[in-house]
């Protein structure tokens, strides 16, 4: 089987006026159907540029990136992706169905389809009833829940979501991550996950990707073996704990933190 | 003062208000022909001073003494002549008065007493309305020479006389220079902006030329423009399209900067080409811009049409009328011009700026909201 995601010593080098930034050095990885994989780091370890890149955002300058196989920019005209990002962007002249149904627009859905997929993702993050209301009247959370309803309206098999939920409060937070699991698992899809949130990263993967910056590189990449169905009072398991102090390990190996500024 | 239940400033009104009602009052009595009217509406206003002694009366009271001496006062006004003297008091007793009453009810309103709706409005008209009283009174009261300044009354009476010379003139200026001219320059200003933020060649070479021209003293041209198209309304038109495109070119290519990067990578991962960006992100996100020289340009368009026709014109339009009136010393004809002008100005701003409550009703500026 083809892997969604395989990266072959992926590099990717800014060229600023104060000189080349690495931001990304060696890379390698694969990611199978299905997986959910968080990339875990301090800012400046390459994750989110690492995301991007899968997402034809950003162009790597060495090694070779095939998304299901083809290059990435053959992959984001194939809308082989839906991107999260760390903001809702959702756009404010449009109401929620309707910013559902841009994407849908854009590729050229008939409206009868768009009407159906509205519906079945507006039920899938749980925001129905709040169809015809603007972005600006709903709160963070059920914004970034709308933008997740987006990128998943057209059905791309990938979806890569962005710190989605780095800017809500920890209630609302958890709540997310549990209804993600639950989305995961109701669509089957493959998900690639930046977060700096350990248990976060911890409760929701499969496949934990520890990264570390200057240069930004993979240091330890973590199989959990938690069940799939996971309470939320599973963070105070002795198996998710253990896999929490690996990852705590792994950051702090790639990471002095009594760096040079 | 204290039983007045009054601010500072509002006793102060209150007791010059009074006085003065009060020193009108020995004026029309010691005065051979005392117009009765006036002499009982200052007598009233004299009354008021028993809120110092007794006890605070409704503000009301003031606004209706105000009215009463205003109009009193200007029923008495003599024709042709300077008024007695007495009638200055009476003067400053209403501008007094009027103040009085608009304060209190400003003070009222924030405490949420009377309805702010209804109420709201009344504080503007009760402002423009003592202007033009004033301007009556001093205009007329003093026989100022309606060369210098025509008094309200009259303006008015030349707009009902002169009303198939306005419209002739209104419809020459306004429906054939400024609204022809106004689309035209904006639309091509849209266009072009477009056609710039395409092309990084014309952005490099056309902008600062467009900035370079937007500098240029525009209503210098249109003798020009006159030459080129002639005496009738194209060439008011053309001056119009000069002044209105470039405050379209200039902020539309701004406007369609404003979509934040996140906005646009979004685009970029529905792989949307150019004109779906353009028509579902771009020109969306510009709207507060594009609106903003609409309303700009729909005051510049004005000015340009009437400044143009100074230049040369067949013998009818707003600007026409202006320069002509001034030579004949027709100066109620040209203030009423001038009010046409400013209702129409304003008309079409409102208009606008409706249109863009409308349209743009999502930017925080407009819902009042957070960003």
């Amino acid at each position: 089987m083809i892997p969604v995601v395989s990266a072959q010593n992926l590099g990717l080098t800014f060229s600023t006026n104060d000189g080349d930034v690495v931001a990304l050095s060696d890379v390698n990885l694969t990611i199978e159907k299905g997986d959910f994989v968080s990339f875990i780091g301090p800012s400046g370890c390459g994750k989110t540029t690492f995301l991007r890149t899968i997402a034809d955002l950003e162009q790597p300058t060495s090694g070779t990136l095939r998304i299901n196989g083809q290059t990435p920019e053959d992959a984001r005209k194939n809308r082989a992706y839906g991107y999260v990002f760390q903001a809702p962007a959702l756009y404010p002249w449009r109401t929620i169905e309707k910013n559902i149904a841009l994407p849908l627009e854009i590729m050229g859905h008939s409206p009868q389809q768009q009407a159906e997929r509205i519906k079945r993702t507006m039920d899938l993050v749980n925001l129905s009833g709040f169809e015809k209301k603007y972005p600006w009247q709903l709160s963070g959370g059920m914004q970034q829940r709308a933008s997740i309803a987006r990128a998943l309206a057209f059905d791309a098999d990938l979806l890569l979501m962005d710190e989605p939920f780095g800017a809500l409060d920890e209630i609302v937070r958890d709540h997310l991550n549990s209804e993600l699991l639950k989305l995961w698992d109701r669509t089957q899809k493959t998900i690639c996950f930046v977060t700096h949130s350990i248990p976060e990263a911890v409760y929701l993967s499969t496949k934990i990707v520890v990264m570390s910056p200057r240069p930004g590189r993979v240091t330890d990449i973590i199989e959990s073996n938690l069940p799939k169905e996971r309470p939320l009072d599973i963070r105070e398991t002795p198996e998710f704990l253990a896999i929490a102090a690996r990852v705590r390990d792994g950051l702090r190996a790639g990471h002095s933190y009594e760096e040079v500024v | 003062m204290m039983k007045s239940g009054l601010s500072l400033l509002q006793s102060v009104l209150a007791l010059l208000g009074g006085l003065t009602a009060l020193c009108g009052l020995v004026g029309a009595a010691i005065s051979a022909d005392a117009d009765i009217l006036l002499t009982v509406a200052v007598g009233l206003g004299a009354l008021t001073l028993v809120r110092f002694v007794f006890r605070p009366i409704s503000f009301w009271l003031d606004g209706l003494a105000a009215v009463l001496i205003a109009v009193a006062l200007v029923l008495a006004l003599p024709r042709g002549s300077a008024m007695p003297g007495h009638y200055w008091f009476a003067m400053v007793s209403a501008w007094a008065f009027a103040w009085l009453f608009v304060d209190q009810l400003s003070g009222e309103i924030r405490k949420g007493t009377v309805p702010r709706k209804t109420m709201g409005l009344l504080i503007p008209a009760v402002f423009g309305i003592s202007l033009l009283v004033m301007w009556e009174i001093v205009t007329r009261g003093a026989n100022v020479p309606p060369v210098l300044l025509p008094a309200p009354s009259a303006i008015g009476a030349q707009l009902e006389n002169s009303r198939g010379i306005l419209w002739a003139d209104f419809v020459q200026t306004f429906v054939k220079s400024v609204i022809p001219g106004y689309i035209i320059g904006c639309l091509a200003g849209l266009i072009v902006a477009i056609a710039v933020d395409r092309s990084p060649f014309l952005k490099a070479g056309l902008l600062p030329i467009g900035n370079f021209m937007s500098a240029l003293p525009i209503i210098g041209i249109a003798p020009i423009m006159v030459m080129w198209f002639g005496f009738d309304w194209q060439s008011k038109a053309a001056v119009v399209v000069a002044m209105t495109f470039f405050p379209m070119l200039v902020n539309t290519v701004a406007g369609l900067n404003a979509a934040s990067t996140i906005e646009r990578d979004l685009m970029r991962t529905y792989a949307a080409n150019y004109w779906q960006t353009l028509v579902k992100l771009r020109l969306p996100a510009a709207g507060p811009f594009i609106f903003n020289a609409l309303k700009i340009n729909s005051t510049l368009a004005l000015i340009g049409a009437i400044v143009a026709e100074f230049f040369g014109t067949p013998v009818v339009g707003m600007g026409f009328r202006i320069s002509t009136g001034v030579g004949r010393l027709a100066i109620d004809l040209v203030w009423a011009e001038i009010a046409v002008a400013a209702v129409a100005g304003s008309a079409f701003y409102g208009v606008i700026a409706l249109i863009e409550r409308g349209v743009t009703f999502w930017h925080p500026s407009v819902r009042g909201g957070r960003a």
